[in-house]
């Protein structure tokens, strides 16, 4: 159990920048999952926690203590890697006890801590084999077990499930959130891929180009995206983004022929900016002919629950959610209403959110008037 | 290409059986002469069978050439040139491949051109450091004080001399820095966060993982230690520390005594089998250490 502080850390290789001034820190016991695409640096930091990457600038403590200078060992950190990276001529008890032999534990206890562990992974009937002799899922397990032995104070996985086809996926994503149940150690998850990250997240983390993007928790992060990558990133099919112009007059927008009003309270100071709306396909809903945005069907995406619409809006595609009592061809045309309290809005110059709020009992602002502020 | 056509047959069995006759010709020549008597030996046309006076040429060719003390000086030289080769070649990879240092593609290139210096070409200067180890720091030293500084230290007649220029090698390093390099990086690190420095991760990974480069290194580098002429020849004056190459000489009949090719082919059958042993031994490792990396 350990917390994590990271500050103000940044990252570069020679003059290419991979960070860029990274702030988090971690409580102890948290499932925390960094979430991004390939190349927004988030294996660096990682890595950087592990001690497996020097740390240009700033600094990272673990429980209080700075480790920027530790080497790894000194770090109580254990790694899941990628692909695994099990020892291929070490048995999988050999595999699993390495670090246990290396730090001069007796053969005696480090046999039995070695069953213990392979029990809770579910490799007891396994211990002799050799890695290469292993299922893509075993090995896997191979490599948490590797991991557990050690009693570590941080967890640290890196991007653990991707080499796995998708059930089992499925299947270890459910044993890795058991663990961190059983084990209660501050874990750190990297990863692509958003439906791991929604459903293993006690706090995310979305990355983006060396900067942190967005850190709260999953669902807070679904309905309230701080910014237009978070926004498109996160949610699949991915929201519906449209860059567009506040009306002057009325607080509305034009789109697809129709005047989509912005909601009352936002309407005031956004009159005549240049804004990106956003909302989510399973928020648009289908209504009569004549009413809301008119929408051209290009084609049907089925997914059994329900079925993806992927439409044209004055020519820029838009995908909309529908139930399966409806029927729908490429070809015809729907209505579509964009509800006000669904839409997201964000600056159009700088991608942040802007947010409606009330400043609670402000003493110089006594008529408690809406303000915009843009999220940091 | 696999082509199976009865013309793609032949052509290639003519050309295989071709091969086979080329290099096993002369050895069924030794064969055959090695086993026959003085009379048989000098009968004209050759009889390329063998007889049954195998035994008592090999014990004339060894008494003669004395082949007892320069089989053992043979062995213990190619010996200790092959574990020295393996081990330095081991040791020069991991720094090469696994360490992060400005000056790594230098040394690699370094190491790497000496391939085009094989000991023939070099083998002036390195007699002359081998047969006075100061000389250099003595110029050295003459040249920044003016102080003449006079010790005498050399290699000549001592295993160490016989062994030690033969021990770096660029083809063992090459070998070595291609097999680490096939290597995750991962393995690496995962031996990291588990505790292993560095001389731990060298024993307990990579050791056991090259042990197939490590055996078709052996087989090389065992025949090559054991078919040196020209360095012992340079090194040896002192008949204690012989080997086997230098009795080749001695083994060949006087100019003007018995013609006794038999007891010589015989001596040189002797001289040719421990790098047969070695070879027949480890061939399997060594084609597959050569071939492929193991999965």
């Amino acid at each position: 159990m350990a917390d994590i502080d990271i500050r103000a850390v940044h990252k570069s290789y020679g003059k290419t920048k991979t960070l860029h001034g990274v702030d988090l820190s971690f409580a102890s016991g948290e499932f925390v999952v960094i979430l991004g695409p390939s190349g927004c640096g988030k294996s660096t930091l990682l890595r950087m926690i592990a001690g497996l990457e020097e740390i240009t600038a700033g600094e990272i403590a673990i429980n209080g203590r700075i480790v920027n200078t530790l080497e790894p060992r000194e770090r109580g950190c254990a790694m899941v890697f990628q692909n695994y990276a099990l020892y291929p001529h070490m048995t999988v008890a050999g595999n699993i006890g390495y670090a246990l032999k290396v730090a001069g534990v007796p053969k005696a206890e480090r046999d039995r801590r070695i069953e213990e562990t392979a029990k809770i992974v579910g490799l007891s009937d396994y211990l002799t084999r050799r890695p290469a002799a292993l299922s893509g899922g075993q090995r896997q397990r191979v490599a948490m077990a590797r991991a557990i032995i050690r009693e570590p104070k941080v967890f640290l996985f890196d991007e653990p499930l991707s080499n796995l086809d998708a059930k089992l996926r499925v299947t270890m994503r459910a044993e890795i959130r058991k663990l961190h149940q059983r084990l209660s150690a501050t874990s750190v998850f990297v990863t692509h891929d958003q439906v791991e990250a929604m459903t293993l997240a006690d706090k995310l983390v979305v990355m983006n180009k060396g900067h942190v993007e967005q850190v709260g928790q999953p669902l807070d992060i679904y309905h309230r995206p701080a910014s237009v990558f978070v926004a498109s990133f996160i949610g699949s099919p991915a929201m519906n983004l449209f860059e567009t112009r506040v009306e002057t007059g009325a607080a509305t927008v034009r789109f697809g022929g129709a005047q989509v009003p912005i909601d009352g309270a936002l309407a005031a100071q956004l009159r005549g900016k240049d804004i990106i709306v956003g909302i989510r396909p399973e928020q648009c809903v289908v209504v009569q002919p004549g009413n809301g945005v008119s929408a051209k069907v290009d084609f049907v995406e089925e997914l059994g629950s329900g079925r993806v619409v992927h439409a044209e809006i004055d020519g820029q595609p838009f995908a909309a959610v529908i139930g399966e009592e409806m029927r729908v061809r490429p070809g015809d045309r729907i209505s579509l209403e964009l509800p006000p309290s669904q839409l997201h809005v964000f600056d159009r110059d700088s991608g942040r959110r802007i947010e409606f709020e009330a400043v609670p009992r402000a003493p110089q602002n006594a008529a408690e008037a809406p303000v915009l502020a843009i999220v940091e | 290409m696999i082509q199976r056509t009865p013309f793609a047959d032949t052509f290639t069995y003519v050309l295989m059986a071709l091969g086979f006759v080329l290099l096993i010709g002369p050895f069924i020549v030794i064969l055959a002469g090695a086993s026959q008597t003085l009379q048989q030996v000098n009968s004209v046309p050759f009889r390329f069978v063998p007889q049954d006076h195998l035994l008592e040429n090999a014990a004339a060719a060894w008494s003669r050439a004395s082949l007892g003390t320069a089989m053992m000086n043979s062995l213990i030289m190619a010996s200790l040139v092959t574990v020295g080769k393996v081990a330095l070649s081991a040791c020069t990879a991991f720094a090469i491949v696994f360490f992060r240092t400005p000056l790594k593609h230098f040394f690699f290139w370094m190491v790497f051109i000496t391939l085009m210096l094989p000991l023939e070409v070099r083998v002036v200067p390195t007699y002359a450091v081998a047969a006075d180890l100061f000389q250099p720091f003595r110029l050295l030293i003459a040249a920044l004080t003016g102080i003449e500084v006079s010790v005498e230290w050399n290699l000549l007649n001592s295993y160490a001399g016989l062994t030690l220029p033969l021990i770096a090698t660029a083809t063992g390093t090459f070998l070595y820095r291609q097999f680490f390099m096939t290597l995750p990086d991962e393995l690496a690190e995962a031996a990291r966060m588990d505790g292993s420095g560095p001389a731990r991760f060298f024993f307990d990974m990579l050791l056991p993982l090259s042990r197939t480069n490590m055996l078709a290194l052996t087989t090389i580098m065992f025949v090559y230690g054991w078919n040196q002429y020209l360095w012992p020849l340079l090194m040896i004056t002192d008949p204690a520390y012989k080997t086997t190459m230098m009795s080749l000489v001695a083994l060949l009949p006087s100019e003007n005594g018995t013609p006794d090719w038999n007891v010589t082919l015989a001596g040189s059958l002797i001289i040719m089998a421990p790098p047969l042993i070695v070879v027949a031994v480890l061939q399997r490792w060594f084609i597959r250490g050569l071939v492929a990396t193991e999965k």
